[in-house]
């Protein structure tokens, strides 16, 4: 057991560092560090444009997508130097959040199912961030319950015409291309009829509207599909396969999204170090003491469990369920966090006014984008389950759809078919 | 970088889980709790011939000098089948204070025996209800003499020496007492294996350990490094407490079906799993802090011990209520969980008092 670096990893440090140091958007830096859980400040500055400038800068010299292959635009370096260089990119990471799904998410279904041909063709343009790429897996009627998505695919030829909804598709509206999970066959049991595309997001037929969220942002959207048609050589596995497909993306999520996640602490423990309250300097408060060492613990447990995932991963190991502990325990502790800072400053922990809020108002930011980070991706109540049936081996739970064919399963009153 | 144990460190903790399993049942551990016998002597003596006590002792001494990581693994698997042997007690602590502070002629004359099992130490600290502190400390070392009582201390009923925290002329000091002459009067604990005692002193001679008027300093010390042991013992205790709860609940039926169906038992589990999987990559990376001496062991040793205790003390709880009526039985298991994980949650101070060392730890900006 060894938490420092080797030499050669020293070595891998220090070229990285100085890499960086010459290359980095410093202009960008100021308003980055201040930016709010969730968003991507970049000051005066377009922040889509200034992340596909940075990531085009990486790609242009071997910097992006560290643990690719060279051939699709990777640089073929280890799970131990990729995390070097996330740990040396530091605040600039926060610019590659518009590449997230396409390069943690849809990449990895790609690299395992697309032709190699299409693999040379399309990789290379998400790792430099030319081409950003979206998920369109859930649907009004298939979120928890993917499987029970209803977009319909028909072969015809060598095309396959698609009409049908996904909803909540992050970044649909500046994406290039995506990948689609679709219902082929609705006679058969409903995880058995699925079949997953991925396809050019201006093709004719293509709808998408944004959706508000809660916090104010729009980063989710409406995507409808009206008569597109998608080329067969576009399709990601075997008709009828597409569960399985589907399950090597979501795998991926968790690693993605439960990764180097965000917990909150390092804003709880700047908010306390600098806040006054009736007892006295927040941080001598036993209450405060006894909330801010619990968090601490659970952040570093996820980042030494992080760690751990990591030497598994150089060892060959394929990453587990056990995964989903990432998100599940990030999600709620930065609720928890925003909460109670909010309640140490009395009322006035309800302003979001940047210039007069304490910490930029990147406090309140937390508290209305955290509720989404236990529903994206799988929500808690789903990771649970995933965490006591594929880790504990539990017995899964008692299902009224069970061997039905998926046109007899009941689906509710408010939008059944 | 590599963030696990090596082959050579998971074959020690692998002989060691054997001869557990095959010695150290828990029936060995009720057998102890009924009152047959004060501990599994047979068992420590079995260890001591594996050089599991002297693990992370000095070769110099009678030791093996593997050092820490190997013999927090060794923890996991005594913490796993609730060894009612003095390990933690001697070799955590007694073991530990010696080698950090002892003197040449000291290490010789104790270590080596604590390696090869010949004698049983502890640590005497507690005097009363007050969480421990410098100022108070009531058992007075003059002349070579000790003298006033510890309320409570872990195998005191069958150590041969304890690490007495004292208050000397010039401050706190930590004394090597000899307990063949000392007073002991047997204390009922929440944790009944422990062979707990009171320690009434009057007048013993005792020899001093460390540097005088350091005590207070010394024992933070060694309490911070005692922690990571402590916290793996925790985490074998722990991951038996889930194990036991997913197989009953495997097995059980109501409403003709497992109970380990209902989404209510599996999510509490989950959550079981959730915190021992936490506790265990802290533990880890505290691990290596205490091999290597880290810079920052005492934020490492903290955060692996609030993150250990929160771990047992619900994995032990909560295997109570999946089990239902039976893990209210004295016959079922639970109780000796639920038991020692509130032991291990006090023995080197509560939670609050880790949670308290662990903000101290904290560097001042983080960034
Ligand atoms: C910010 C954000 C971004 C997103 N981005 C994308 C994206 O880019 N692409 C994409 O495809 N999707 C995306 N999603 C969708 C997300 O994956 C789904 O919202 C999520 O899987 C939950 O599905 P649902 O919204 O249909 O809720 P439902 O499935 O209807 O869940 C409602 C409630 O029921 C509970 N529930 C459901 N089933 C069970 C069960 N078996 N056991 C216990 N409880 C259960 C849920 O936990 C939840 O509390 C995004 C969502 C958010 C919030």
């Amino acid at each position: 057991m060894d938490f420092s670096d080797t030499q050669a990893e020293a070595a891998f440090r220090k070229e990285v560092r100085a890499w960086i140091d010459d290359h980095a958007p410093r202009h960008l830096a100021e308003s980055l560090a201040g930016s709010g859980f969730g968003s991507t400040q970049t000051g005066e500055f377009d922040p889509l444009e200034e992340a596909k400038k940075w990531q085009k800068i990486k790609a242009d010299n071997g910097w992006a997508c560290l643990q690719w292959p060279r051939e699709y635009g990777g640089r073929g370096a280890t799970p131990i130097e990729s995390v070097i260089w996330n740990q040396e990119e530091g605040v600039y990471s926060k610019l590659s959040g518009t590449f997230i799904i396409g390069q943690g998410m849809c990449a990895p279904t790609m690299m395992a199912y697309a032709s190699e041909e299409h693999k040379r063709r399309y990789l290379p343009k998400l790792a430099s961030g030319e081409d950003v790429w979206c998920q369109l897996f859930s649907e009004p009627q298939g979120g928890s319950d993917l499987a029970g998505l209803r977009t319909k695919a028909e072969k015809e030829g060598d095309q396959w015409r698609i009409n049908g909804q996904k909803i909540w598709t992050s970044g649909a509206q500046y994406s290039d291309y995506g990948i689609l999970i679709t219902r082929s066959d609705p006679d058969v049991a409903k995880h058995r009829g699925l079949t997953m595309f991925f396809l050019d997001m201006r093709s004719p037929g293509i709808d998408i509207r944004p959706i508000k969220q809660a916090n104010g942002d729009s980063g989710f959207n409406e995507v409808y599909f009206d008569n597109v048609l998608i080329p067969d050589h576009q399709r990601l596995g075997p008709v009828g396969d597409g569960w399985k497909v589907a399950l090597t993306t979501l795998m991926n999520e968790r690693l993605a999204i439960g990764g180097g996640i965000a917990t909150g602490f390092p804003e709880i423990k700047e908010l306390v170090d600098n806040l006054t309250i009736a007892s006295g300097p927040a941080i001598d408060d036993p209450g405060v003491r006894s909330k801010l060492a619990d968090w601490y613990a659970k952040s570093a447990g996820l980042k030494n469990t992080g760690a751990r995932a990591i030497s598994a991963l150089s060892k060959g190991e394929v990453p587990g369920p056990e995964n989903s502990i990432g998100k599940l325990v990030a999600g709620t502790m930065m609720q928890d966090i925003a909460k109670y800072a909010l309640d140490l400053q009395g009322l006035a922990g309800l302003v979001t006014d940047p210039e007069i809020a304490l910490s930029q108002a990147r406090i309140q930011a937390m508290l209305m984008r955290s509720p989404a980070v236990r529903i994206e991706g799988g929500t808690d109540q789903i990771l649970r389950n995933i965490i006591s049936e594929r880790v504990l081996g539990l017995p899964e739970d008692m299902r009224a759809d069970k061997g039905l064919p998926f046109n007899k399963i009941p689906s509710g009153n408010s939008q059944g078919s | 970088m590599d963030f696990d144990f090596s082959n050579e460190d998971r074959m020690i903790q692998e002989q060691v889980r054997r001869y557990l399993q095959d010695q150290c049942q828990l029936n060995r551990h009720r057998s102890v709790l009924d009152g047959n016998e004060t501990q599994a002597l047979d068992v420590w003596q079995g260890l001591a011939a594996m050089g599991v006590q002297g693990t992370a002792i000095s070769e110099d001494y009678g030791g093996v000098g593997a050092g820490y990581l190997p013999l927090c693994l060794a923890a996991q698997e005594i913490g796993a089948v609730l060894a009612p042997i003095p390990f933690s007690s001697s070799i955590y602590l007694a073991a530990e204070a010696i080698s950090l502070f002892g003197s040449t002629a000291q290490k010789e004359r104790f270590l080596t025996k604590l390696a090869s099992g010949e004698i049983i130490a502890t640590l005497a600290l507690v005097e009363d209800h007050l969480e421990p502190s410098p100022n108070q400390l009531q058992t007075k070392f003059k002349n070579g003499v000790l003298s006033g009582s510890k309320m409570i201390v872990p195998h005191g009923m069958i150590a041969n020496i304890a690490i007495v925290v004292a208050s000397g002329d010039s401050g706190p000091q930590l004394v090597i007492a000899d307990l063949t002459e000392v007073q002991r009067t047997p204390v009922q604990s929440v944790d009944p294996t422990l062979a707990a005692a009171s320690l009434h002193f009057n007048g013993n001679s005792v020899e001093a350990l460390g540097v005088a008027g350091n005590g207070w300093g010394q024992l933070q010390q060694l309490l911070h490094r005692a922690a990571v042991l402590f916290a793996f013992e925790q985490l074998g205790g722990a991951e038996q407490a889930l194990n036991m709860a997913v197989a009953y609940a495997k097995e059980r039926f109501a409403f003709g079906r497992p109970i380990g169906s209902f989404q209510a038992l599996k999510h509490m589990m989950a959550d079981m799993y959730v915190a021992l999987k936490l506790a265990e990559s802290n533990a880890y990376y505290a691990a290596w802090a205490l091999e290597n001496n880290a810079p920052d062991l005492n934020l490492a040793a903290a955060t692996a011990r609030v993150s250990a205790t929160q771990a047992f003390q619900l994995c032990a709880r909560d295997n109570i209520q999946i089990h239902g009526g039976m893990g209210f039985t004295w016959e079922f298991d639970c109780h000796l969980y639920y038991r020692r994980s509130n032991y291990l949650t006090l023995a080197l101070g509560g939670l609050t008092v880790w949670e308290n060392k662990l903000i101290e730890a904290l560097p001042q900006a983080v960034a």
